[in-house]
């Protein structure tokens, strides 16, 4: 058994856990690499099936690409996908690209601000009120292919979600199991034993506990993964021609590419191990991670 | 010296190492200085940190590149576990930094559970200290028999070979003390001056030893698990009907062994048998035809048996032990103490059971670990030698036979409490029932039609409804009308009444004959219904609430619904349903019916 496969497994013991032990349970999918594919071992897990709803938070800023292939893929895996959004910050101009074209002459500093802001609003407080059944649900229809009002308004105790310990400093401290308080609040200070892969399935009423079956995968081994399923990932991945490709998927107006020429799996492989990537952060294209940025965001619930 | 030469990529192995030792003593300082030596960190991160440092005027640490949450770089001490990746010339690290400070015990433990090794560090100037003894007999409880010791900020005593030969004495005289491995090797160190750690260095001439990362890369991988017996401890069982798939899937990791095609494999506690038809995966062509331990598989059977969760799959030979009392050495995290005469969970392989701390043999005082405690409970941090008793027998094995079927939690309301392994199999008073039970089930003739079969016609599992109480209390009163409701219902009951079995299968019997002949003989004719599919109803003064347990024991395989009339409502004893007598019959069999319900009895999935 090579190290692919023990993570494959693990991440397998951890779905099927997971699937046992919330009855309300849905999995993030933010379209990018890794929970594209734990999407995948989803399917692994519960041979060929994906007995759960994909949750997927649309900011309305994310890259058209993105959206195409997620409905793509959801009609061809027969997905339960549900999407939320925060339709009021949107409607109430309260975003980071609304700021900047009301104030152009914004400072970097300020930008910065203005993005973390925006996160909190399109991202964190919308995946919180969707999770919660509060904010808006739309369900994917796979008789028509169209998205309707999702009559489905109880909130979601488990949620399964695709981060990994090599992303970010805080990251690295997450369980597999790993609950939140009321307020969605993360308590880094008192987390839970968990050992022998006994996980935290008991919580409180009003609680919820977040699932990461990716907790041990590199940036690295999803892409190696990738190569050996075959599974078919966001064209924005590659170089197509311009000699720039995404590293990492987030919304338009706070996602550069980066210079790269990998134009297929193969090219993104040899350049993680040996190119010019081995030594840059993967995020670094992600402009809204500052100093305690993330951290601060993660506590208030984002992913 | 250790010379080792460069392992290609695709033939790299991973290692999981764990840092642990007292608060303070340089953990954090000896992984960071380990990344930054062979060259792990991403590019400008040493110099973010030294730029970071300077700004807030605190002098620049290696600690800080792990320590990433602002909690921890603001109080100096690690509170969680951090994982950070680096590589050697031979393979690819994983290292868990834990925290040292007692009050994160339960963290040091989520981390160093995951290790395959681990470096415990102890402060040259400090020397041993509380919690270096605490994290050895911890590490030795998990499982770590490969243990390196850095003797860390040798530069505080002045490179004192003295200084470091004293510390060793001391802290192998400590492990052996308390019956744990002695470590692999202690190095001298400095991490704050990058001496011994991933290069040699020059302070240090009396010693000729290898250095730490030569250490690391000498440590073997444990051999695999796939020559012990088979272990599959069952996960669930999937059936995705309105996906359009019909297939029955038996679910869960083979923690040890291996299983193919056509072997013949054994449920306990149920003594269910059956035979392996396919190994069923996604997206594997040519499907499998065996697996072996570290895969969480599926399989489907030949015939189709009525397994649940928490049951251990294995071959016939060579099935795992089956009670309901163990003895475990164990660790104490919960905010309350462990205490005797209160149901907790048990949480081993996939089975969830209710526990009560039968007996404590000893608590051993962790801050010295040599004073043997007299104590009524287990206080948080305490480490303990005790007898656990289980509400329903479990399948497990002793630890030293299989890791994964022989250590637990215990789950205290929401939270995971303890931890601990088992060391012993202690005889309960159902040993003998249970052993004639399996020598009888697993030597069954079955005949032409399965259970399985059976359920689909009669629309219900084979169950026992068993009702005790005094006589004249409405047992039968009951037992009779819920007997006509199941058959008024199109399912196959039968009421047994204890009076019965003793006019015949009891003949032989003296007045004075032991009570435990007359539960077996009562079981083993409950058996023989259950096997016919029937929904046994039984009524009997001779068999009271007490030996329930040891009917059950002759059903492994079967659901029990224990009812108990109590006039006086005035029993503790763990029962389903427990009843006045005076209610009226329509009233109970609705209650009951539900139970049967609720239970997948009569709503077969």
């Amino acid at each position: 058994m090579d190290h692919l496969e023990q993570l494959e497994q693990q991440s397998v013991f951890i779905l099927r856990e997971a699937f046992r032990h919330f009855e309300r349970l849905c999995m993030l999918w933010s379209i990018g690499k890794d929970s594209t594919v734990m999407l995948w071992l989803a399917r692994k897990a519960f041979f060929g099936h994906v007995p759960f709803p994909l949750v997927h938070v649309d900011t309305s800023y994310k890259l058209p690409e993105m959206i195409a292939y997620r409905d793509k893929l959801a009609m061809e895996y027969k997905l339960q996908m549900v999407v939320g959004q925060n339709v009021e910050a949107l409607a109430a101009k309260d975003t980071f690209p609304d700021r900047l074209a009301a104030n152009p002459k914004m400072t970097v500093e300020e930008q910065a601000i203005a993005r973390t802001a925006c996160c909190g609003k399109l991202k964190a407080e919308a995946l919180g009120a969707t999770l919660h059944g509060t904010g808006v649900r739309r369900r994917l229809n796979l008789e028509t292919g169209q998205y309707e009002p999702d009559h489905d308004h109880q909130p979601y105790t488990g949620v399964i979600v695709g981060a990994r310990a090599d992303e970010e400093g805080s990251r690295s401290k997450e369980r597999y199991f790993s609950p939140r308080d009321k307020n969605n609040v993360w308590d880094v200070g008192d987390q839970p034993p968990e050992f022998w892969n006994q996980f935290k399935t008991d919580f409180a009423p009003g609680t919820h506990v977040r699932i990461h079956p990716l907790l041990d995968w590199t940036e690295l081994n999803i892409w190696e993964y990738i190569k050996r399923e075959s599974i078919p990932t966001v064209s924005l991945y590659y170089d197509q021609g311009a000699g720039t490709r995404y590293r990492s998927l987030g919304c338009g107006p706070c996602q550069a590419p980066i210079k790269s020429t990998s134009k297929n799996v193969d090219d993104i492989i040899a350049e993680l191990k040996s190119g010019k990537l081995k030594n840059i952060a993967e995020r670094s294209g992600r402009l809204q991670d500052g100093k305690h940025g993330l951290e601060e965001l993660r506590r208030d619930g984002y992913m | 010296m250790i010379k080792n030469a460069r392992v290609p990529e695709v033939e790299r192995q991973t290692f999981n190492v764990v840092i642990v030792g007292h608060v303070d003593h340089g953990k954090s300082t000896v992984v960071g200085r380990l990344l930054a030596d062979t060259g792990a960190l991403p590019q400008g991160k040493l110099e973010a940190v030294r730029r970071e440092c300077e700004r807030t005027g605190k002098p620049f640490e290696y600690a800080f590149l792990l320590d990433a949450l602002s909690d921890e770089q603001d109080q100096g001490i690690t509170i969680d576990t951090a994982r950070c990746f680096f590589k050697s010339a031979t393979r690819d690290y994983i290292i868990i930094d834990a925290p040292g400070h007692i009050e994160f015990l339960k963290n040091m433990i989520s981390g160093a559970a995951r290790a395959e090794a681990a470096v415990l560090v102890i402060d040259a100037k400090e020397g041993v200290r509380e919690n270096s003894r605490r994290h050895g007999y911890i590490l030795a409880m998990l499982g770590i028999r490969q243990v390196v010791v850095c003797v860390n900020k040798m530069d505080l005593v002045g490179y004192d070979q003295k200084h470091f030969r004293a510390i060793e004495a001391e802290y192998r005289a400590f492990l052996e003390g308390i019956g744990a491995v002695s470590p692999r090797a202690f190095v001298p160190v400095s991490a704050i001056a990058g001496e011994n750690l991933a290069s040699r260095g020059k302070e240090t001439p009396w010693y000729d030893g290898p250095t730490l990362l030569e250490l690391l890369d000498a440590l073997p991988k444990a051999p695999p698990k796939t020559e012990q017996p088979l272990r599959m401890p069952l996960q669930a069982v999937y059936k995705f009907t309105k996906h359009g798939d019909d297939r029955r899937i038996f679910a869960g990791r083979i923690e040890a062994g291996r299983v193919a095609v056509g072997d013949k494999i054994v449920f306990s506690p149920s003594n269910k048998i059956s035979t392996v038809r396919s190994i069923e995966a996604f997206n594997v062509v040519p499907p499998r035809t065996d697996i072996e331990a570290g895969w969480s598989t599926g399989l489907t059977l030949t015939e189709e048996i009525y397994v649940t969760r928490g049951e251990v799959m294995s071959h016939v030979g060579r099935p795992p032990l089956v009670s309901t009392r163990l003895r475990a050495n164990m660790i104490w995290l919960g905010k309350s103490p462990f205490v005797p005469g209160r149901d907790y969970k048990l949480k081993l392989g996939t089975a969830a059971v209710p526990v009560q701390l039968h007996k404590i043999n000893k608590v051993i005082d962790a801050s010295e670990l040599d004073h043997r405690l007299a104590k009524e409970q287990v206080d948080r941090n305490d480490v303990a030698d005790v007898i656990l008793e289980v509400r329903h027998q479990v399948a497990f094995d002793l630890t030293a036979d299989c890791e994964a079927t022989g250590r637990f939690v215990i789950v205290d309301g929401y939270d995971v409490a303890g931890g601990g392994i088992v060391t012993a199999a202690i005889a309960d008073d159902l040993r003998d029932l249970r052993a004639e039970a399996r020598m009888r089930d697993f030597n069954w003739v079955p005949g032409g039609v399965t259970a399985a079969d059976r359920a689909r016609r009669w629309k219900h599992r084979a169950a026992l409804v068993m009702f005790v109480g005094k006589a004249d209390s409405g047992k039968e009163r009951y037992a009779r009308a819920l007997e006509r409701a199941l058959f008024d219902a199109g399912h196959s009951a039968y009421m047994l009444d204890g009076q019965n079995v003793l006019l015949g299968v009891d003949n032989d019997l003296w007045v004075d004959a032991a009570q435990s002949e007359l539960v077996r003989r009562f079981g083993e004719v409950v058996h023989l219904l259950l096997n016919a599919g029937l929904i046994v109803v039984s009524t009997t003064n001779a068999i009271g609430l007490a030996d329930a347990t040891a009917v059950q024991a002759l059903i492994p395989d079967a659901p029990m619904l224990l009812i108990d009339i109590d006039p006086a409502d005035a029993s503790t004893q763990a029962c389903d349903l427990r009843v006045r007598g005076t209610e009226s019959d329509a009233d109970i069999i609705s209650q009951i019916t539900a139970l049967l319900d609720k239970r997948q009895i009569t709503s077969v999935p």
